[in-house]
């Protein structure tokens, strides 16, 4: 078989900012291992870091900022099938290449009646992806993130060998693969427990709310009733407006719930992306203007109170992937996405951040909340009990950075943290105060890869590796 | 690394006296900024300015603030330059923004009674900056990212008698620099071209400012905001863009006439 070989080329993140160099060289599992040969061997040869750049794996680059980039060294794509997954149904588990998305691997469990066990708003990440960065989804609250549904992964590990790997088999370097960002090696496969489900409709309750407390009581008093649910945030709004939000909750359907046209193909599924932004926007298309006049129509337009509304798994779960390249509709500048946790009874930080953000101009399209549940044992896991806000904004808006840096303050002192997967703008110290357990990582990393073989932007800019 | 904003983490000034340098690194400060290295001449004697610098610059998140330090670095000693730039790298990690501001502008009158001195002048403003700026490109390719700033004048845009051992120097610089960010092309790192006009800042104290004139500060925001938008050459102020696109069409004979000092 021959050796891959890698091309120079620009990566950024979804956000589209801080691009770097690498060498990337397309693999699957089959020559995964030889493509990273030399560089494991350059590493081992060298001392200090700073002599090599390491090697990182590439899913389908949806993280924010730079985490699957490696300026100046080699990023490995990985491929998968999804045709060759594995479902064990007694155990109600699948193993999967950790290349393939869940895009393509729902294209195949859903007609058979099965669901991913978390996902994130896009299908388009891929299981390792999914397991870097321990994605959550709206049944975070109930079910935690994708890391506690994995029952086994296989770890390619810095020296070249692999491992099967879980939460009773070394333990610690499980769970600091989970939310590793990739910095312990290279996931090729993983069992992961998958969700049955009678049909491929979810059914769906909206609510409106009048401002920021009236979601956050609905969320705390009602949200275990669902087991997914998410409120999306005018952050146009202000005053007594503030927080005014559009709460979603819901469950997969059962065939006892659909009638007509659902009724007759219950499991059938189709993910379409009904257009694409073309590769050139000369400039945003998302600014205040247009943002305010959009999200005052989405407000108007969803109801007051519908109950047991029928909608497709991609109409429920991923909406924004209906439209190609959404990302490219923010212009040259590219945008910025902010998540952050603040733990519950931290709330008056939670109201801080959102009104200093719907104060200052910035436009937000997409601004959700989301209540978390318990967190896993995984160190740096970004989920933990509290609040979790996401908005989007253009990285070219006067004085966002300053503001993000401001704001990145009053997160952490509330005792709160980023969410790595999405960050590409925060220091060092906000990841040090935000994930008190790093050194315990970083132990475990380096001892699976003392010489430093799995490098990252992400892991440069954050100070995770050194 | 550079955040989305392009912040830097880290910033090496070459020439770490200069004015106009370091009103860039404090432009480009904020809290995500790290390490400033100055590398200057005499790095004992900088020991003001380190301090001076690093608490202008305020503190990163619940960190200690920016670690400013001062490492020798002579110009003219080309054969030093490679293992400076490694070393520099090896301790602070990537470089994110380099800026080349070192130099010597000297009197016309003076080269002319004293040729060695002339040839000493160029040794800096031109060897120094090849075989530091051919370093420096080594490092930012190997990093696969980085900005090299490079401070050359207008005075290399068209030649004047007036000026012409440190015109030609600068002349020599910026098309060296062009080129050199020319050669970069996809490796992920980029080179800014930088023409002033006069200056006021101590490289020129006494000297009568020519027209339009500016500050080290207004020559810093036009190094930020040329970085932000991915330029290759900015001019500060911009109108001499055009004014110099009109004095390097005249010809010989118009050009000689004029009252240029």
């Amino acid at each position: 078989m021959d050796t891959p070989v890698p091309h120079r080329t620009r990566l950024t993140g979804w956000g589209r900012t801080s691009a770097t160099t690498a060498n990337v060289v397309d693999v699957d599992s089959a020559t995964v291992t030889a493509a990273l040969r030399e560089t494991i061997a350059s590493a081992s040869a060298d001392s200090g870091l700073s002599a090599h750049r390491g090697a990182l794996v590439r899913g389908l680059g949806r993280s924010y900022g730079d985490a699957a980039q490696n300026g100046g060294g080699l990023v490995a794509r990985l491929a998968g099938a999804a045709a060759d997954a594995v479902i064990d149904a007694p155990n109600e588990e699948i193993t999967v290449d950790a290349g393939v998305s869940i895009d393509e691997l729902l294209r195949v469990i859903v007609p058979q009646g099965w669901f991913v066990p978390v996902t994130a708003g896009t299908r388009f990440i891929t299981i390792g992806g999914a397991i870097a960065s321990d994605i959550h989804g709206k049944n975070h609250h109930g079910e935690g993130s994708f890391g506690s549904h994995v029952r086994s992964l296989t770890l390619l590990l810095a020296d070249g060998s692999t491992t099967v790997i879980s939460p009773t088999v070394r333990p610690e370097l499980f769970w600091a693969t989970i939310g590793g960002m990739g910095l312990t090696g290279i996931v090729l496969d993983a069992t992961i427990h998958v969700l049955a489900i009678e049909t491929s409709r979810c059914i769906v309750d909206t609510q409106r709310a009048s401002d920021l407390d009236h979601v956050l009581a609905l969320m705390a008093e009602g949200d275990d009733r669902y087991r997914y649910a998410v409120a999306w945030i005018d952050l146009m709004a202000t005053g007594k407006h503030l927080g005014r939000s559009i709460l979603s909750r819901g469950e997969h359907a059962r065939l006892d719930q659909l009638d007509g046209a659902d009724l007759a193909a219950p499991r059938e599924y189709h993910a379409r992306v009904i257009a694409s932004v073309p590769p050139i926007v000369p400039i945003s298309a998302m600014n205040r203007a247009s943002i305010k006049v959009f999200n005052e129509l989405w407000f108007r337009k969803s109801p007051k109170n519908r109950v047991g509304e029928i909608q497709s798994i991609p109409q429920y779960f991923h909406p924004l992937d209906m439209i190609g390249a959404w990302n490219r509709m923010y212009g040259p500048h590219g945008f910025v996405q902010y998540q952050i946790l603040v733990p519950f009874g931290a709330e008056r930080a939670l109201r801080q951040v959102i009104e200093r953000l719907a104060t200052s101009g910035a436009a937000s399209f997409v601004t959700v909340l989301k209540r978390f549940g318990a967190a896993n044992p995984a160190p740096l896991s970004f989920p933990a009990p509290g609040w979790t806000l996401t908005l989007d904004i253009p990285a070219g808006t006067h004085g966002l950075s300053a503001m993000l840096h401001e704001l990145d303050h009053v997160v952490l002192h509330a005792g709160g943290r980023h969410y790595m997967a999405k960050d590409s703008h925060t220091t060092p110290e906000a990841i040090r105060r935000g994930y008190p357990r790093l050194d315990e990582w970083r132990a475990v990393r380096d001892s699976v890869d003392p010489t430093g073989v799995w490098q990252s932007d992400l892991g440069r800019r954050l100070g995770l590796i050194d | 690394m550079q955040n989305s904003f392009g912040e830097p983490q880290t910033i090496l000034l070459l020439g770490g006296t200069s004015d106009i340098g370091l009103a860039i690194v404090r432009r480009l400060a904020s809290p995500t900024l790290r390490t400033v290295v100055l590398a200057c001449r005499d790095p004992d004697a900088a020991g003001d300015l380190v301090a001076e610098l690093g608490s202008g610059l305020g503190s990163g998140l619940g960190s200690g603030g920016v670690d400013v330090r001062a490492v020798g670095f002579d110009a003219s000693d080309s054969a030093a330059h490679a293992t400076l730039i490694a070393s520099v790298a090896a301790d602070i990690g990537d470089l994110d923004v380099v800026i080349m501001a070192f130099g010597v502008l000297g009197e016309q009158s003076g080269y002319d009674a004293d040729p060695a001195s002339a040839a000493a002048a160029v040794t800096v403003n031109y060897t120094g900056a090849v075989s530091s700026g051919l370093a420096v490109a080594h490092q930012l390719r190997a990093q696969g990212h980085g900005n090299l700033v490079v401070l050359s004048s207008v005075a290399g845009e068209r030649v004047r008698a007036s000026n012409f051992v440190y015109g030609s120097s600068k002349a020599g610089l910026d098309g060296f620099a062009q080129g050199l960010g020319d050669s970069l092309e996809g490796s992920g790192a980029s080179v800014l071209v930088v023409r002033p006009g006069f200056v006021h800042s101590s490289m020129t104290e006494g000297m009568k400012a020519a027209p339009f004139s500016t500050t080290p500060d207004k020559v810093a925001d036009a190094v930020a905001s040329g970085l932000g938008a991915g330029k290759r050459t900015v001019w500060a102020p911009g109108i001499l863009r055009f004014v110099f696109m009109t004095l390097r069409h005249l010809p010989g004979a118009v050009f000689r006439k004029l009252p240029l000092g």
